[in-house]
């Protein structure tokens, strides 16, 4: 259709509708990664994804599908030294976030051919949401959606109580897995919106937001997607008129909007 | 009797090749209410997540009774700060409906909490809470790791009470991990004494005068429960392990309790 292609063609719109979808996931996940602890997780895989822009660059295989493909196995193996218990969980998380981080821009730097913006993917770029990205997002946030619906008593329940997750016959091991399969996916697609180093604020901050207002978790989850709305178009629109980096202009609206809420709501619902 | 809905067969974990529960016999049918005490470190909780399927078993057997549903009350309901979560929707979670649940909360004394934040609960509430969750399941085994933690005495008695009750009602079998010897001894039908091994076992009336409980527990607590007591026919060294004791009283001292599953010296 006419309008829809101009719209498409505009990179404004196709950066907005992209961060919209992106927001969409960002709110569900981002609960789990406030509820379970898991921001500097977060951190670790957002960082990894570097190495695997890098890495799919040397084997030439789409981004998208190398950085997930980096970020899950980052994710297995996360999940495998962690139980050795040999190193503390956050030391172990802040070894692996920064060597994914430096070895992925070393190997970048190996490769004078491949001209990457590296500005636009540490802290995201406006310009750089193409059509083919906006259908890797749409097909991510539908099956990341999916599997939260199929998933959420299953998920929430571990996340409450494991051992009586457990005991009332929840997988509990495979729903690890499957979050961290999406998490994987949430931060290939969220990459260009935010950039690398700003993912997990997109995830935590409308989250914490929400938790603020919130008294019960699927009100939560809602509150942290229309959070997410509000610091994507006023981010973005932001970038735009001020010509600010896109990322940083999302992760401060995203900011503002949590200290208004904290700043002006009454006693902290519980 | 009908079959045992769980027993246990020789049943041993073993953490970092340190035996934490070592060979353990034990059926649990319905109707019983079971109590596993035992000091510190004895591998109580360790065993009963064994029979729950979520402990990795070294040795031996858990048998389960066929379609069994297991009503679990872990120790604490420990919530992450940033979960809001109100005892209405958390009852929700066990998948029943909500008739079900506010009859589950009633029956367990804090039906007016429904819309309450569990945040909010004092500690007594959440036991109840948990019980109620775990009743709303209509269980045929109902398993709980130290029930009356942060509970105040007469709350103790009164929760000991309404488990009792509530075996009668589904007419499921409980087993309970106690620390509170004397409403253990008011409140059970058989007790076991857990030490790595099981110690002794028996009728609660019994087991005060057992010499392994004793030995376990200490003379002042076990002459606090019992009027008399006799001679020990074994101790343990540091490592749990039994090492001979005073083996000439082997024969006379276990009376009265039905079965010791430990090595006679």
């Amino acid at each position: 259709m006419p309008i829809i292609d101009a719209v498409l063609d505009d990179f404004f719109w196709r950066a907005l509708i992209g961060g919209l979808g992106v927001a969409l996931v960002a709110g569900p996940l981002g609960c789990f990664v406030v509820w379970r602890r898991m921001a500097y997780f977060g951190d670790t895989l957002a960082h990894s994804a570097l190495l695997g822009i890098a890495l799919s660059f040397l084997i030439s295989v789409p981004l998208n599908l190398g950085v997930i493909i980096t970020c899950v196995i980052l994710a297995m193996a996360l999940v495998l030294l962690s139980r050795t218990k040999t190193l503390a969980t956050d030391t172990l998380l802040g070894i692996l976030a920064h060597s994914a981080l430096a070895i992925g821009l070393v190997t970048l730097s190996f490769m004078p051919d491949v001209r990457v913006d590296l500005t636009g993917l540490l802290f995201g770029d406006l310009l750089a949401m193409s059509r083919e990205d906006l259908l890797w997002i749409y097909g991510g946030a539908a099956l990341i959606l999916v599997l939260l619906a199929v998933l959420w008593r299953g998920l929430l329940m571990s996340t409450i109580h494991e051992e009586l997750a457990r005991v009332e016959g929840v997988a509990v091991e495979r729903l690890r897995l499957v979050l961290m399969l999406m998490f994987s996916l949430v931060i290939a697609v969220a990459m260009k919106i935010v950039g690398v180093l700003l993912i997990t604020a997109l995830l935590i901050i409308p989250a914490a937001t929400a938790r603020r207002l919130a008294h019960n978790p699927e009100i939560m989850v809602a509150m942290a997607v229309a959070f997410g709305f509000v610091a994507v178009s006023g981010g973005l629109s932001l970038s735009w008129h001020l010509d600010t980096p896109a990322g940083p202009s999302v992760v401060v609206t995203a900011f503002a909007v949590f200290l208004l809420v904290y700043g002006t709501a009454g006693k902290v619902r519980t | 009797m009908t079959d045992a809905l769980v027993s246990l067969e020789n049943l041993t974990v073993r953490l970092d090749e340190r035996p934490v529960v070592d060979r353990v016999n034990l059926k649990i049918h319905r109707g019983d209410i079971i109590t596993i005490i035992g000091p510190n470190g004895a591998g109580k909780t360790t065993l009963i997540k064994a029979l729950l399927g979520i402990q990795k078993v070294s040795a031996g057997r858990v048998s389960v009774e066929k379609n069994l549903v297991i009503g679990y009350v872990p120790q604490h309901l420990t919530l992450e700060a940033t979960l809001p979560l109100s005892v209405k929707r958390f009852m929700l979670l066990s998948g029943r409906a909500l008739s079900e649940c506010e009859s589950a909360l009633a029956r367990t004394g804090v039906g007016h909490l429904l819309h309450a934040s569990v945040h909010h609960l004092s500690g007594g509430e959440k036991q109840r809470l948990l019980l109620a969750r775990a009743l709303a399941r209509k269980p045929d085994l109902l398993v709980l790791d130290e029930p009356a933690q942060g509970v105040d005495i007469n709350g103790q008695a009164s929760l000991y009470d309404l488990i009792r009750q509530l075996r009668d009602d589904l007419n499921c079998g409980v087993i309970m991990i106690s620390h509170d010897l004397h409403l253990v001894m008011a409140a059970t039908d058989k007790v076991i004494c857990l030490n790595q091994h099981v110690c002794c076992s028996g009728y609660p009336a019994d087991i005060s005068h057992d010499p392994a409980f004793i030995e376990t527990f200490g003379r002042p607590v076990a002459e606090s429960l019992a009027v008399y007591h006799h001679h020990h026919n074994h101790s343990h060294d540091l490592h749990g392990d039994v090492v001979d004791g005073n083996s000439q009283n082997a024969s006379s001292g276990h009376g009265g309790h039905t079965e010791c599953s430990h090595a006679h010296h």
